[in-house]
């Protein structure tokens, strides 16, 4: 869990550490690594990505490689969506699930140009849990699995002006080509270099995964180059903005994706491990929904605060919450009871002593940028 | 290195406090706005609201995080500062002339528990 305390002796560190604190960044423990969360700004580093460009570095996600003859059908056995017919160098997003639907992770699946031969991004505080769960449930497919975590570093390039950066700073044209949710291998110093037009923040963007040697060097010359490095504070707004979740806050064991509106990534025409639970809460057998709720004040509605009807009868809780810095608006996530779950219910949020009146609103709060 | 103003009294958990007469005006130190980062919203108490030395009266929140505020006295709350309300951003600018509320104080002999500049100083390692 996210919230277990690790010592700080025992952090993992990323290969762009030293970078980090050569520049000053605000540096704290997150998902077992130190990490920056801010080097300027959140403000300023938010605004970058909506405006021009910014880097994060996000070497801390893990990466497994599945390949073999039963590859395919293994993942679709694991993975909440749907793989097959997904041609190479395609990127699907799901999750895995537990039988009774609570979320193991949510992943990026990217199928690879080597036929069965797939790449699996998933969240830095799951890596062991994940590769475990993976490795239990790949017993009796023909696949190999391969934790390449510690071996592969990742920058994320991100904002309207991250394609020209690309293309012009790192030299790869392959960029103009690639749309939303694909992916090429270009190479770097001779080393692969996987170049994915994804990312977390709501805009266009890249995600590069090369070796930690070359990331090194790659966030070095992005930096010179005037691209803002970003800390996990302002990844954290952007993301929130953009309407996506973060696994331990709006997905967890407790949260499946249906709870968390995710159904979409959900395809229930096939098999895999929790699709009987999540039929079941999908046909209305749920406690509490995911929602958006906008309240009219600046108070700050922040992850644990309760939600409340207007007579103070608690039904709910907030996930995430911020000033929106795009929106200026106070806006929350929060999990509630599903009667109260319908757009433009009013929810009140109780801050600190005082209660704030709202309403539920759309989870998209910012109108995404995406690469067509 | 954050700017400590002569003059003043300072709590441990970063209020300051100027006297005028029997009348505190209280904000947070430059160390404060600093660790906080951009501050987007001041909760503040309203006038006539009794505050306690020691207990929270208030706070503060940054995009990430939110601090509570200290009472570094006791008294009556006389004035709250309103331009914090749409421009929260002048506790970053100016931590000093940005005071938050103004108490009047119910036992001032409170103010010999808070720190001076040079300890206050000392306290937070600069």
């Amino acid at each position: 869990m996210s919230d277990v305390q690790i010592p700080l002796d025992q952090l993992q560190k990323t290969c762009l550490y030293e970078a980090h604190v050569a520049l000053g960044a605000k540096m704290s423990p997150f998902a077992g690594f130190m990490m920056p969360i801010q080097y300027s700004s959140i403000t300023q580093e938010h605004m970058a990505v909506r405006q021009k460009v910014g880097m994060f570095d996000v070497s801390h996600m893990g990466e497994i490689f599945v390949k073999g003859p039963e590859a395919e059908a293994f993942i679709n056995h694991i993975f909440t969506n749907d793989i097959r017919g997904y041609e190479p160098g395609k990127v699907l997003y799901g999750m895995m699930c537990y039988p009774d639907g609570g979320t193991v992770d949510d992943l990026l699946v990217y199928r690879e140009f080597l036929a069965d031969h797939f790449l699996l991004v998933v969240n830095a505080a799951n890596i062991d849990k994940d590769f475990a769960w993976i490795q239990e449930h790949a017993k009796g497919f023909d696949c190999k699995l391969d934790n390449a975590s510690d071996r592969i570093g990742q920058i994320a390039v991100q904002g309207p002006e991250a394609e020209k950066v690309v293309m012009e700073v790192l030299g790869y044209k392959e960029a103009a080509d690639l749309g939303f949710y694909t992916f090429c291998d270009v190479e770097y110093k001779g080393e692969r270099l996987i170049l994915s037009r994804t990312g977390y923040t709501g805009e266009d963007g890249f995600e590069l995964y090369t070796t930690p040697e070359n990331i090194v060097e790659i966030w070095d010359r992005l930096l010179k180059a005037g691209v803002e490095p970003c800390g996990l504070g302002c990844r954290d707004t952007l993301r929130f903005e953009a309407g996506l979740p973060l696994y331990g806050d709006e997905l967890s064991p407790e949260i499946s994706p249906v709870m968390a509106g995710l159904s979409m990534f959900c395809k229930f025409e096939k098999d895999f491990i929790g699709k009987e639970s999540l039929l079941d809460q999908k046909a209305g057998n749920i406690a509490r929904k995911l929602v958006g709720i906008e309240i009219e004040d600046k108070a700050i509605p922040r992850a644990g605060y309760p939600v409340e009807t207007a007579d103070e009868k608690e039904v709910g809780v907030v996930t995430t919450g911020y000033h929106s810095l795009s929106l200026d608006k106070s806006i929350c996530f929060a999990l509630v009871d599903k009667e109260y779950a319908a757009l433009d219910t009013p929810l009140s949020i109780r801050i600190r002593k005082k209660v704030f009146p709202g309403k539920v609103i759309k989870k998209r709060f910012y109108q995404t940028n995406y690469k067509k | 290195m954050s700017k400590i103003m002569e003059g003043l009294k300072y709590s441990e958990s970063h209020e300051w406090v100027k006297v005028e007469g029997d009348v505190a005006l209280v904000g947070v130190s430059d160390f404060a706005q600093k660790e906080m980062g951009d501050i987007t919203y001041v909760d503040m108490p309203e006038v006539d609201d009794e505050v306690t030395a020691g207990e929270e009266f208030g706070a503060l929140e940054s995009v990430k995080a939110s601090s509570e505020l200290i009472a570094p006295v006791s008294g009556t709350v006389v004035e709250v500062n309103a331009d914090l309300e749409d421009t929260p951003e002048k506790v970053n600018e100016d931590a000093y002339g940005a005071w938050i509320i103004k108490v009047k104080m119910s036992d001032p002999s409170e103010l010999d528990a808070l720190m001076d500049a040079a300890a206050y100083k000392a306290a937070i390692g600069e």
